[in-house]
């Protein structure tokens, strides 16, 4: 059985190079105006306090509290309750159908929920639509891959950064010399290790370089914190490796949720696991703690543990 | 790149020939063509949010129509209203409408933006037909086309035929300059990710809905200039203009021409006003020719089946062609 939590050591190295995104963004007098949250900000009764608290590793970037989600009769998501801080990997496990995407899909906005609060960077983002809460510092990726299939990466990229940067209303301008969202674009892509692919058309990539790119879009948007979606859904060992080499590199100024069913990656990148079934957290706590939980064992990890120590 | 240029040269060549049409062609020809141009700036502004914005509205010439209309009811039945107000008033009734279309017909997708899009065009078509506002089904006549002057210095006497076709010339030049602008520009940009994949620009933090609405709009306030022309060109509007079979001529035409290329819109307007008078022609068809809608429908079917790209296709066409019979040589 390999330690849980960290990858070879891999991820102190990684950690320690820093983030060209962040960097370049805090450089730059858009960024530092963002680095306030700018729609956060103007818009709700400040989170100033919590915002600034934000930067520091621990804090929480966002917390969710009772959240439901019904759909007619069936409880997708039944009052969970979790928190994302920086610099961990929070994994949250279940078996199909357990709500996890339904979690997230709240958590994002993409769907309201009926119960709960959703709390982003300090402010109550619970009626916040997608796109503002992407704005806010959101990123997310989807269980289907989901980016811009005719674009070029490098373009896949620059238009996600581009959100950060609209001025629909400058028509005289071309999109592509915007040096901020390029430079967005092209630093996301070196992090993601995409580099190489930049001029390919992203619809022609293999299925892990697109995984690849649609996290290299998240990040160009600078986010601060990560709802990932499966990221490793039908990926080989090698590309699951560089995923999750990737991953333990975001860990450093990002708070990441990731739903996973690759039990053997979550317990290698995990800092705490969520266990849900039908729609209720039934436990939360740290990897080896979850791996020990004689309840965990019975409702889900059962076999996948069983085999996982056999190894 | 040198794509590009060649675009870039192609469309330059065209303006300039167009230019130079009034020279050599007759009356009939002047005024066919100045009636094509028109037809051209309104498919340019549908290819706008179709093209771009994956957008299909099956309702596009209400906004056409409810321009020419208040461009007839402005000018007093004395003399001229002066251009200024007339375009103005024009596009922005156009627009009006389309804010409020959009912003209902914006919550649907697919095939039901298509039915909502056509329901507004055709109360629109019914109000101007069934009331007495715009003449009824006999509709209304504009006797003076407007002033273009300033401070009473006339710039431009649109009563010239030919004034009037360079007139809409540059309108087309500029509409066409405007959208090519746009393309480009990050509005653009963003209207394609929306086409290409709006859940993704959601996640990325665009309010897709806000940019749909802002295209839908400046599609129809373009499609007013054209039914602003259109209106001066004839001097006489009625409903007809407005229903649907107007829509659907339009969208034919970008298909017909390539769906995401602003030459292919143009492109397609003058193939389809050109078969329509060929086959309309009794000289070449004989009595066949008042079954030209059957003629016309067979063609643009023949092809859109060969060219599922459109016009703007062709060259590929070609390329791939020659590609496949290099291959065969080389196996």
């Amino acid at each position: 059985m390999s330690t849980p939590g960290r990858p070879k050591g891999e991820s102190l190295s990684a950690q320690r190079e820093g983030s060209p995104v962040s960097a370049q963004r805090e450089g730059s007098p858009v960024s530092a105006q963002r680095e306030g949250s700018p729609v956060s900000a103007q818009r709700e009764n400040g989170p100033s306090t919590a915002v600034r608290d934000a930067h520091v590793p621990g804090a929480v970037l966002l917390a969710a509290e009772s959240v439901s989600r019904r759909f007619g009769g069936l409880v997708a998501v039944d009052q969970v309750s979790l928190q994302l801080v920086r610099g961990a990997v929070h994994a949250v496990i279940g078996t199909n159908g357990a709500g996890k995407s339904t979690l997230i899909n709240v958590l994002s906005g993409e769907l309201a929920p009926t119960g709960g609060r959703v709390t982003l960077l300090g402010a109550d983002a619970t009626r916040w639509s997608q796109p503002r809460r992407a704005q806010a510092g959101l990123g997310r990726s989807y269980q289907r891959t989901t980016i811009f299939p005719t674009f070029t990466v490098r373009e896949n990229c620059r238009l996600a950064a581009q959100a950060r940067l609209q001025r629909p209303w400058a028509i005289g301008s071309a999109a592509k010399s915007c040096t901020t969202s390029t430079a967005a674009a092209d630093a996301a892509l070196e992090r993601a290790g995409l580099t190489a692919e930049a001029a390919r058309i992203a619809g022609a990539l293999s299925h892990g370089a697109k995984r690849q790119l649609e996290i290299a879009m998240c990040l160009a948007t600078a986010p601060q914190v990560l709802l990932l979606d499966e990221p490793l859904a039908g990926m080989g060992a090698e590309e699951t490796d560089r995923m999750l080499l990737l991953l333990a590199r975001l860990k450093d100024g990002h708070a990441i949720l990731l739903v996973e069913h690759d039990m053997d990656a979550v317990f290698r990148i995990a800092d705490r696991i969520t266990v849900m079934v039908n729609g209720k957290v039934i436990a939360s706590d740290a990897p080896a703690a979850i791996r020990a939980s004689a309840e965990v064992q019975t409702a889900y990890l059962g076999e996948a543990a069983a085999a996982t120590d056999g190894h | 790149m040198r794509a590009h240029a060649l675009a870039a040269a192609l469309v330059a060549a065209a303006i300039v020939a167009l230019a130079a049409f009034p020279f050599v062609g007759g009356k009939f020809a002047l005024d066919l063509v100045t009636k094509i141009m028109i037809t051209a700036i309104f498919a340019l502004s549908l290819e706008l949010i179709v093209g771009r914005a994956g957008l299909v509205s099956f309702g596009h010439a209400a906004f056409f129509g409810i321009a020419a209309y208040v461009a007839a009811l402005l000018t007093p039945q004395s003399g001229p209203a002066s251009f200024w107000l007339l375009l103005p008033a024009c596009v922005l009734a156009a627009g009006a409408y389309a804010l409020a279309v959009g912003a209902l017909s914006l919550r649907t997708r697919g095939v039901y933006f298509i039915m909502v899009t056509l329901a507004f065009a055709q109360m629109a078509y019914y109000v101007f037909h069934d009331t007495k506002l715009g003449g009824g089904s006999d509709g209304i006549y504009l006797n003076f086309r407007p002033a273009l002057a300033i401070g009473g210095l006339t710039l431009l006497d649109l009563d010239n035929a030919r004034n009037f076709y360079w007139f809409v010339l540059g309108a087309l030049a500029v509409v066409f300059g405007f959208l090519a602008l746009l393309a480009r520009s990050r509005f653009g940009h963003a209207l394609a990710g929306i086409k290409a994949n709006e859940q993704r620009m959601r996640a990325a933090g665009f309010r897709t809905y806000d940019y749909k609405l802002a295209a839908f709009v400046i599609s129809a306030m373009l499609a007013g200039v054209a039914g602003l022309l259109y209106a001066l060109k004839d001097g006489f509007v009625n409903p007809e203009i407005m229903s649907w079979h107007q829509s659907g001529a339009v969208l034919l035409m970008i298909i017909l021409g390539g769906i995401g290329h602003l030459r292919g819109a143009v492109l397609g307007a003058f193939a389809f006003a050109l078969l329509q008078e060929l086959f309309q022609s009794q000289a070449i068809f004989g009595s066949f020719a008042k079954h030209w809608q059957l003629s016309l429908g067979l063609t643009i079917v023949f092809f859109v089946a060969l060219l599922p790209q459109g016009l703007i296709g062709i060259g590929q066409v070609r390329t791939r062609l020659r590609s496949r019979a290099t291959l065969g040589a080389g196996a």
